[in-house]
């Protein structure tokens, strides 16, 4: 199954993907896809937070609860994470084994 | 004296956060080398000639490893002709190793079979070949002689060597501004990529500007295209004074110049962008102490840069969100000042400029020149025959400059 074909589910378990890079920037971070050479920007200091935090979290909600994002932003946490998933920069943690 | 930084916002758009500067660059151009095999008329860094100064292997591979430290996550070599480089492919390998990706821009002299099936098993780089003419005619004017049959010879080798997502990069001019579908289907036709980019007044291009750039009507066209075809075509972000004609082109609409962008010179010498080699707009040195990372975070020009535009003629129009004033080269290289608009602003604001110019005022011009200097097999015949300046006028004719009044 392709990547491209996972829909973006926040209420499961994500993380940054393995072949991508964050560069700190003032404004948040610029990410790098080192797989099919993609560069996409994160625009809040809080979102690299959530990013960054996601692999440790059961699920994508969870990671935003987390990392302290004020609920009434949380949708706009939600759309922005489903436009990584889509363009590969975040991935689907590996089930357990 | 402390020079009073503008504080940058926080949030907003990207472009707005772009305008402050980065940690390190987006898009670095680094030229290797100022050695060509081909003498092009519009060279924007007037290559031909070697400089002896140029950066070792060792010291190009100590810019590498800062590249990698610092998250530049790849460059885009150039020269001259990169691949004359007896290294070349050596910091290639070296580059790629360290998690800085290549592009690099070649005419493909030395793009034979074994090099494109080297290329084609490589991950992590990307080749462009240059091209000015859909047709040997109209390239071979600008680029030389044969230069068409050698670009086309390596399109073949890399389509053979069943190389992915390589790319045929034109520069817009008035001469071949008419071929861009014909360019398309070239492009198809080897299973590239098409990359169009702006021609700008820098390196040898001042000399033929004028002659060259396209006209507005063209501009118009090549504006209508982009919107039609856009998705397709690569273009650096290059058009964005043509964002003022009404809908924003995709990209960066904004001059990246010391921003997101910068050029490492085949010396070290670090400018703001490719296209502004002239002193004016050179930041330091990447042998300096600190490196290229100092240059890039701590240079005084880099930081002028970094301020968002406030006054000039430009910020009073109404399509100034759209262009931000275009191309501070292409303004430097035609005298224009650089608060106001581009010499091709498609409101026609630039024409008016231009004729205001004063005309006793030359307009700057770069001291770093490497052309050849003497005949180069195949010499473009843009401007007649290819000239070697005389030594002595009357060398040319006996009784040149003789005022027999």
């Amino acid at each position: 199954m392709l990547m491209a074909d996972v829909a973006f589910d926040p209420a499961a378990p994500w993380r940054k993907a393995r072949s991508v890079a964050l560069r700190p920037e003032p404004f948040g971070a610029l990410v790098y896809h080192f797989g099919n050479r993609k560069l996409s920007f994160l625009k809040s200091k809080l979102l690299v937070a959530v990013v960054e935090n996601l692999a440790e979290h059961p699920s994508a909600l969870a990671a935003i609860d987390a990392s302290g994002v004020p609920d009434a932003q949380r949708p706009a946490y939600v759309k922005a994470l489903a436009d990584l998933a889509r363009s590969q920069m975040i991935e689907p943690q590996e089930p357990a084994p | 004296m402390t020079a009073v930084l503008p504080q940058r916002p926080t949030g907003g758009r990207l472009i707005d956060q772009f305008e402050y500067g980065l940690d390190a660059p987006i898009c670095l151009t680094w030229e290797l080398t100022y050695a060509c095999n081909l003498a092009c008329v519009h060279c924007l860094s007037s290559s031909g000639r070697r400089d002896p100064r140029e950066l070792s292997t060792a010291e190009a591979e100590a810019v590498i490893d800062e590249l990698q430290r610092m998250q530049v996550f790849y460059v885009n070599v150039g020269g001259g002709e990169p691949t004359v480089r007896p290294d070349f492919w050596h910091l290639l390998d070296y580059a790629i190793g360290h998690d800085v990706g290549v592009k690099f821009s070649t005419n493909g002299i030395k793009l034979d079979k074994a090099r494109a099936q080297q290329l084609a098993r490589t991950d992590y780089v990307d080749v462009q070949i240059s091209l000015d003419g859909a047709t040997a005619e109209v390239n071979d004017a600008v680029r030389g002689a044969g230069s068409y049959a050698t670009a086309t010879r390596a399109l073949e080798n890399l389509a053979e060597a069943g190389m992915k997502d390589f790319k045929v990069s034109v520069v817009v001019t008035r001469e071949n501004a008419g071929q861009l579908d014909d360019f398309k289907s070239l492009t198809d036709r080897y299973g590239a990529q098409l990359r169009i980019t702006r021609f700008r007044p820098s390196g040898r291009g001042a000399d033929v500007w004028d002659r060259l750039h396209p006209t507005q009507q063209q501009q118009r066209d090549l504006y209508d295209w982009l919107l039609a075809n856009g998705d397709n075509v690569l273009t650096g972000d290059s058009f964005f004074h043509l964002s003022a004609f009404g809908e924003a082109l995709p990209g960066l609409n904004l001059c990246g110049a010391g921003r997101v962008v910068c050029l490492i010179d085949p010396v070290g010498d670090v400018y703001a962008c490719p296209f502004a080699i002239h002193e004016n707009f050179l930041a330091g040195n990447v042998r300096s102490e600190g490196g290229f990372q100092r240059v890039w975070q701590s240079s005084e020009l880099f930081a002028d840069l970094r301020s968002p535009q406030t006054g000039g003629a430009c910020t009073k129009c109404a399509h100034f969100d759209a262009c931000r004033g275009g191309c501070m080269a292409a303004k430097f290289f035609t005298g224009l000042p650089l608060d106001g608009p581009d010499p091709e602003c498609v409101q026609g604001y630039g024409e008016t400029a231009l004729a205001a110019r004063d005309l006793d005022l030359a307009t700057p011009k770069s001291s770093i020149d490497h052309s050849h200097k003497g005949p180069v097999r195949g010499q473009p015949t843009l401007l007649g025959m290819p000239a070697v300046p005389p030594v002595k006028i009357c060398d040319e004719s006996p009784v040149a400059g003789l005022d027999l009044r």
